[in-house]
């Protein structure tokens, strides 16, 4: 295998908690060189996330326990530590300016400018960078200055109305849909600005509006909106082109399986592996217009039949018979699900501090002329001495007297 | 940006939002259907709920910002004119069952002999290899096996899909940056790859943390909660499931208490609070400043949410945004599609764009762009093509074919 994608492409992430740290993550697993740039003081909120863990806050290396962070980055990267409120960091900050071809930052507006860091100053330093930056909602606008994170931003860019029950209210998709949702069409656009730089030099600005980029896969409904006045309906599991389609339950406890019947054909073979009982022949099954009419009906059969059944059985059973049928996965079933493991989705990296783990995956796509780099995450500062001396040529002395000044915190 | 890259779209609704973001940078994206129409023409919701190939809305959203062509690549005949297609491009898109181009002798090996330097992407719901490959796989499937539907709704009833079907979407988004990563590679080694975005996985990476950690960490199985998710550890060490969606007086908003958006909304809500008349004792026993979260017993937990649930409930939508700009509250509405087209920060950043539909006699409001960028306006550069508008432009103008030629193509049922 050649060179990597981003190979020699040199990366400054400055994102932080949800969605951005996705956008640097993805130039990190093709080959970029990425200096995550932290502060201890001010660290990234989701390296205090110690939930299913039994560390405390107060543990010495606190902010290298979290898991939750370790997850969510599972790429390598460099770390330096800088106290971006002091001059000395602030000059070594400018001399990573100099270095690298983008700068990735999550901050709302104004947090940039204020440290002097804005894309007219960045330019001053490289003419040529291209500076990411995502936020909640944009960096104009009377909202630039909000602060927006995957639980709020998810519902107002509408996705926590997806999902519900025609007589109750919609609940949550996830916690924080839009953070996995919205970063990928950021991700584009920074590989797009790439490209763009590699085949004319030419930098550039690139300012998401984390709530515009998901309101993207909404556009249907809002067509309907604007064209039809119509609000999205909430319809629980059916659907106005297949029947039966749902979740029925399976033998077992809080065990279920999909299942989606979308032509005659599916249908007949439908009926096959339930042994063609009587009521398959029921006139208000004969055609999909009057299942999908009766559904309610229908679905009382089905769940009579899947009830006796393991969920695997089910989804064995119909898929072998040509019919779309998946058990709904746990969190258990997930990690043991054959398709992921012969992706390797959960891969292994072993952690100074949290030691061995599983839950390191890739992205979710693959390349066939290049893997993925998979690994755990920088730790606050890990690179410091080597990012100054290495990459920025900061002699030892200069090292020593940024470190009595309190540059690194 | 993307104006040098020529992208032959022949995917169905599983992958039309790849060729669309791409086309939005600017691509010149084909989009290539089957003589007659693609059959996902058919996928309401409508023009004014015209039932009609050309009045989909769910085409129109995502196939902006392509050209359309037809060819029927069953035939030898379509399948020779889209190898001469693919030496013009440097995408192709499609999302049949997997298996499906290379027996027609139009798979990646096959396509990359045509054209060293082409990128393939495949979207799909499991993926082009692996146990499941061959699987049926309707959205409700992949998103029930992505892990996307058991923590989904209420505890005494089923699981829930979406009412909005969307898993495809995500698997195309992934589709598209390994795309753009694929065509950032082949500037360094000369030639294109097979990209394979498995729908599966990306819906595995949209649940991550709260479906995959409490398994591989605790051994723990989430379970069904409502509105309730993303649990806040107590000091007994068990889990207390938190409102992330609250009823308010018109409708719904969301807010966390856990963490940084909570010490940093903790001031400007307690203020609202006492103007409001309502005690805040079970709010006032805390440091604000730090995270408490890890420190709270389950009750002390559930007279903070109480006093918070009274507070929102006593508030419209619009009140509590203002309340939310005004004093830093980190807390945002729940919007009704009337809502977002009115939402001040969209109008003023030029967000809803409209669309000229000349057959229609009428323009329609789109969301546009996804990115604001220096050098490239990212947004809808056309409406979605009608069928085979631009045959005469393409194969005629673009590949030099003569009129005869494509009038005996037509006759024969390849375009």
């Amino acid at each position: 295998m050649g060179p990597k994608p981003f190979e020699g492409t040199k990366v400054i992430d400055l994102c932080w908690s949800g969605a951005g740290v996705f956008i640097i993550n993805l130039l990190a697993h093709y080959g970029a060189t990425v200096i995550r740039v932290e502060s201890a003081i001010r660290p990234d909120p989701i390296r205090r996330v110690l939930t299913y863990t039994d560390y405390s806050g107060n543990d010495p290396h606190a902010l290298e326990l979290s898991p939750t962070f370790a997850f969510t980055h599972p790429a390598p990267k460099m770390g330096l530590d800088l106290n971006m409120k002091n001059p000395g960091a602030k000059e070594v900050f400018k001399k990573l300016v100099a270095w690298a071809d983008v700068v990735g930052e999550s901050f709302p507006t104004g947090v940039m400018e204020r440290l002097g860091f804005g894309y007219e100053e960045l330019k001053k330093i490289k003419p040529d960078i291209i500076m990411v930056r995502s936020c909640g909602y944009g960096h104009t606008g009377p909202m630039a200055q909000q602060a927006g994170f995957g639980m709020i931003l998810s519902a107002v860019s509408m996705m926590y109305s997806l999902a519900g029950w025609p007589d109750r209210r919609p609940v949550p998709l996830s916690s924080f849909y839009s953070d996995q949702l919205s970063p990928l069409l950021s991700m584009l656009a920074l590989v797009a600005a790439l490209d763009y730089r590699r085949r004319t030099g030419k930098g550039q600005y690139i300012d998401q509006s984390q709530v515009e980029s998901s309101l993207q896969y909404l556009a249907p409904v809002l067509l309907d909106y604007t064209v039809n006045k119509r609000e999205l309906a909430l319809t629980g599991n059916k659907c106005d082109y297949a029947a039966p389609h749902g979740v029925y339950p399976c033998q077992g406890d809080d065990r279920w399986v999909a299942i989606a019947v979308c032509t005659d054909e599916e249908w007949d073979s439908f009926c096959r592996v339930l042994g063609n009982p009587a009521w398959t022949q029921d006139p208000r099954f004969l055609t999909m217009a009057s299942r999908i009419e009766h559904s309610e009906d229908l679905d009382g059969y089905v769940e009579a039949w899947t009830k006796n059944y393991k969920a695997e059985q089910v989804m064995t059973m119909m898929q072998d018979a040509g019919v779309g049928a998946g058990i709904v996965a746990n969190s258990r079933d997930l990690a043991e699900d054959v398709q992921l493991n012969h992706y390797n989705y959960f891969r292994e990296a072993k952690h100074p501090y949290l030691g061995k783990g599983n839950f390191y995956h890739p992205p979710s796509i693959k390349l066939s002329e290049v893997d993925a780099d998979v690994g755990r995450p920088n730790l606050i500062g890990e690179h410091n001495k080597y990012i100054c001396n290495e990459i920025l040529g900061i002699s030892d002395d200069e090292y020593n007297q940024l470190m009595r000044d309190g540059a690194f915190d | 940006m993307l104006e040098c890259y020529r992208v032959l779209d022949l995917s169905d609704d599983k992958g039309f939002f790849c060729g669309k973001l791409l086309g939005d940078l600017g691509a010149d994206v084909i989009k290539i259907e089957r003589p007659g129409g693609e059959p996902a023409r058919n996928i309401g919701p409508f023009y004014h709920d015209i039932v009609d190939p050309e009045k989909s809305l769910y085409w129109f959203a995502f196939n902006a910002s392509k050209r359309g062509i037809t060819l029927d690549i069953e035939k030898a005949e379509g399948r020779d004119i889209f190898k001469r297609l693919a030496m013009t491009a440097d995408v192709v898109i499609e999302s049949f069952p997997p298996g499906y181009m290379e027996n027609l002798g139009l798979g990646y090996t096959a396509l990359s002999q045509v054209n060293p330097g082409i990128v393939m992407t495949s979207i799909s719901g499991f993926g082009q290899e692996g146990p499941y490959r061959n699987y049926k796989a309707p959205d409700i499937v992949v998103r029930a096996l992505g892990g996307m539907v058991h923590t989904v709704g209420d505890p005494d009833r089923p699981p829930l899909t979406t009412s909005y079907q969307h898993a495809y979407l995500i698997g195309a988004a992934h589709g598209v940056v390994g795309t753009m990563i694929a065509l950032v590679h082949r500037g360094s080694t000369g030639r294109g790859q097979h990209v394979d975005a498995p729908t599966q996985q990306g819906l595995a990476f949209t649940g991550h943390m709260e479906a995959q950690l409490p398994w591989l960490l605790r051994q723990v199985i989430p379970e069904r909660h409502g509105r309730k998710r993303f649990p806040l550890q107590l000091r007994d060490g068990s889990l207390y499931y938190q409102p992330v969606l609250w009823e308010c007086k018109d409708g719904d908003i969301a807010f966390s208490i856990a963490g940084a958006a909570m010490t940093a909304s903790y001031k400007g809500l307690r203020e609202c609070i006492t103007n409001d008349g309502i005690d805040t004792g079970a709010l006032d026993k805390w440091d604000w400043t730090k995270d408490n979260d890890g420190d709270w017993t389950k009750e002390e937990v559930e007279g903070i949410l109480s006093t918070l649930g009274e507070f929102f409930s006593r508030h419209t939508k619009a009140e509590l945004m203002e309340i939310s700009q005004e004093k830093g509250v980190h807390l945002a509405p729940c919007l009704s599609a009337e809502e977002a087209l009115q939402f001040p920060q969209f109008i003023e950043r030029g967000f809803w764009t409209e669309v000229e539909h000349p057959e229609l006699g009428t323009t329609i409001t789109y969301p546009g762009s996804y990115v604001k960028l220096t050098e490239s306006d990212c947004g809808i550069r056309r409406r979605a093509p009608l069928i085979g508008e631009h045959n005469e432009e393409v194969y005629l103008n673009e590949l030099g074919m003569s009129k005869d030629e494509l009038l005996a193509l037509k006759q024969n049922h390849v375009i």
